[in-house]
């Protein structure tokens, strides 16, 4: 029996081997028991402010927004520790690691920001962490698998499949059905079986909790809306979680639309995607008409997943948030423009959720206020966008 | 044969039924449906039951099997890559009902294939195809409600997974819900012939028996005759092997007699075990 709601209306679930229920169960306990336990809870917030560095920074933007009556805010997830907001909620799981006696941690990453977060965790928590990676992704994100190496995380290159993040995750859950005795599977995203989406949310939670205290302070109001990418979808709803029964804040989740939305290039689970099961969760889900699925693709390989999270299929269902989505081309261009007008690199993900929110803030009524959650920062996609751009910069 | 046991009738009872008098166990093989292609696929299910199989375990392939090892996610790959769907799938089996019409045919496959189509037009269309059984990989007993429900209406069997950790509450559970027979994991993982089951089962086995579950098959990690031999002297009411079987189809693609041979002898020698 779960002691939590392992559904999400009609979304989420444990659709698992029967295997893997004990350790599910096993997990979600823990997670309760640290949840009510003030010393976990004071090492989890140590951990953030004196390791990771929060809370973050706001920064309302000076340069990118033409109505001067119109307020874009920055939520800065980019300045955090590891460089994106994936430390959060790893530092959680990491103790959670330990408080149920386990001492080796499997993760799966796609573009690596996961695995360089679950890499520094184990590091500095003394687990042993092994880390599943498309073959693909290895070659592509090399210079974070030297990161990952670098802090004494095992690289694993997945051949299977598409040798991309959904292979990676396959694979990790093969690895946590023979090892979960000593092993915890340290899930990347707000996705996956119950109680992965719970657990990952309330570990992000703090991005909008913050927010609305920063928002408080500088405009005595809340914001008219927030705004985050979703590729699994686990910044956006730690960015949300604080607002969902806040009807005057509008939730808006940007998916990647690759080369078009009409094209089979993108990675839009809820806008073209429809109702099926990957990863131990009933979702939004991209797959063909006998069911199976289909390789997903953004230029950001944070975005580039064929499924996302349970709960985010609910709010999109119940109307409560709403998702849209944003092709390469924009993100690049709003990756540019953040640097060139704020210098500030954005990671190509958040870049997605920038691009947006220009828009947005272009048509907003005066008076408006926006925050984006700038979810991590660009370094790691440096070499790739130089390569697409080919030295050239728009002014 | 009554009416609540469907238009397939009660093969796996028959089967257990024959195989009790004559003092054996079963031997199922495992294979995916189109692999390597669809006209190969149905030689190699009359192979089988040619070599002795009491039941066939059957395959659907999927692109996202986590609970496959490295040898049936490649009959996964090969069968998809001559784009097989599931109505081809269902074709073969509609086929080979056509000569064994006995045989008892289990589907052990991943829930998505079930969830796309609906489950009653899946579980009819398998149904009418002439399957026995079906087992779904990634569907725990927790979210089997409304499978189990849809199987009861359809008459085809939903068989349930006993893994070697399974608490006594879903020991007890699957005895109240469990037909036709149950799947018992001989160890935990995923399947492969490369690591072995961990027998002994007796004790699992022991509590299946007090929980009152349909025949327990031992499957996951038997490749060999011995392993059938224990598993039954263990128990099991037989034993099922999925990676061994499906390596000799990977290692004879160029030469689909010998492949067809060498498979009528594995499971020859196989069937051979379950004789106490």
């Amino acid at each position: 029996m779960n002691h939590l709601e392992s559904k999400f209306g009609q979304f989420g679930g444990m659709y698992v081997p029967e295997l893997l229920i004990p350790a599910l169960d096993q997990l979600e306990q823990a997670f309760i028991d640290a949840q009510n336990d003030p010393e976990f809870q004071k090492e989890f917030i140590e951990l953030l402010t004196d390791y990771a560095g929060r809370p973050t920074a706001m920064t309302l933007s000076r340069n990118l927004v033409s109505n001067p009556n119109v307020k874009l805010y920055l939520k800065r997830e980019d300045l955090l520790h590891g460089g994106a907001h994936k430390t959060n909620q790893v530092l959680g799981q990491a103790l959670l690691t330990k408080r149920m006696g386990k001492t080796e941690v499997i993760a799966e990453t796609g573009a690596g920001q996961h695995g360089v977060a679950t890499a520094l965790a184990c590091a500095l928590l003394g687990l042993k962490a092994r880390i599943y990676m498309g073959a693909k992704d290895v070659e592509r994100q090399a210079p974070n698998v030297f990161r990952m190496r670098l802090m004494g995380a095992e690289v694993i290159p997945v051949n299977a499949g598409s040798g991309t993040l959904k292979d990676a995750v396959n694979e990790a859950m093969r690895d946590w059905s023979a090892t979960y005795d000593k092993a915890h599977y340290l899930l990347g995203t707000a996705a996956g079986p119950h109680p992965f989406p719970t657990i990952v949310r309330e570990f992000h939670r703090m991005i909008g909790e913050e927010t609305r205290a920063q928002i408080m302070a500088k405009e005595g109001r809340l914001p008219d809306a927030v705004v985050a990418c979703v590729g699994g979808g686990s910044n956006a709803i730690g960015m949300f979680a604080d607002f969902i029964d806040e009807p005057s804040v509008q939730l808006i989740g940007v998916e990647p639309a690759g080369k078009g939305l009409h094209t089979a290039e993108h990675g839009a689970a809820i806008g073209k995607g429809t109702t099926g099961i990957l990863h131990g969760a009933y979702s939004y889900i991209m797959q063909d008409e006998d069911g199976q699925i289909e390789e997903s693709y953004s230029v950001s390989a944070g975005l580039d997943y064929p499924a996302v999270g349970p709960q985010h299929a609910h709010l999109s269902d119940i109307g409560r948030a709403t998702y849209t989505a944003v092709t390469d081309d924009e993100a690049l261009y709003a990756f540019q423009l953040l640097s060139r007008k704020e210098g500030i690199i954005p990671a190509l993900e958040s870049s997605h959720a920038l691009a947006h929110a220009l828009n947005m803030a272009d048509e907003a009524e005066d008076g408006t206020i926006i925050v984006v959650n700038l979810s991590g920062r660009g370094d790691k996609d440096l070499a790739h966008v130089h390569s697409i751009l080919g030295g050239e910069t728009n002014e | 044969m009554s009416n609540e046991q469907g238009h397939n009738g009660d093969r796996y009872g028959d089967m257990f039924t024959r195989l009790n008098a004559a003092n054996e166990g079963a031997f199922v093989p495992f294979v995916m449906l189109g692999d390597p292609d669809i006209a190969t696929s149905l030689e190699i299910l009359k192979a089988l039951v040619e070599g002795g199989a009491d039941a066939l375990e059957l395959g659907i392939p999927y692109s996202d099997p986590i609970a496959d090892g490295p040898t049936i996610q490649q009959a996964s790959i090969r069968a998809l890559s001559h784009k097989i769907h599931p109505s081809d799938c269902f074709e073969v089996i509609r086929q080979f009902r056509e000569i064994y019409p006995d045989t008892p045919i289990g589907l052990l496959l991943y829930s998505n294939l079930v969830i796309k189509p609906g489950l009653e037009k899946f579980y009819d269309d398998a149904a009418n195809a002439g399957v026995d059984s079906i087992l779904i990989a990634d569907v725990p007993l927790r979210e089997s409600e409304r499978f189990v429900d849809i199987a009861t209406k359809t008459g085809v069997k939903q068989i349930l997974i006993a893994p070697p950790n399974a608490s006594d509450e879903t020991l007890a559970e699957i005895g109240k819900k469990s037909q036709g027979y149950t799947y018992l994991l001989g160890r935990a993982g995923v399947t492969g012939a490369e690591t072995a089951a961990t027998i002994p089962a007796s004790e699992l086995i022991a509590k299946l028996t007090q929980y009152k579950v349909a025949p327990p098959l031992l499957g996951f990690g038997i490749s060999k005759p011995e392993q059938v031999k224990e598993a039954i002297s263990a128990g099991a009411a037989g034993a099922i092997s999925g990676s061994a079987t499906v390596n000799i189809i990977a290692e004879n693609l160029s030469q689909p007699e010998v492949m067809l041979s060498k498979l009528r002898d594995f499971v020859s020698a196989m069937k051979q075990a379950t004789k106490k």
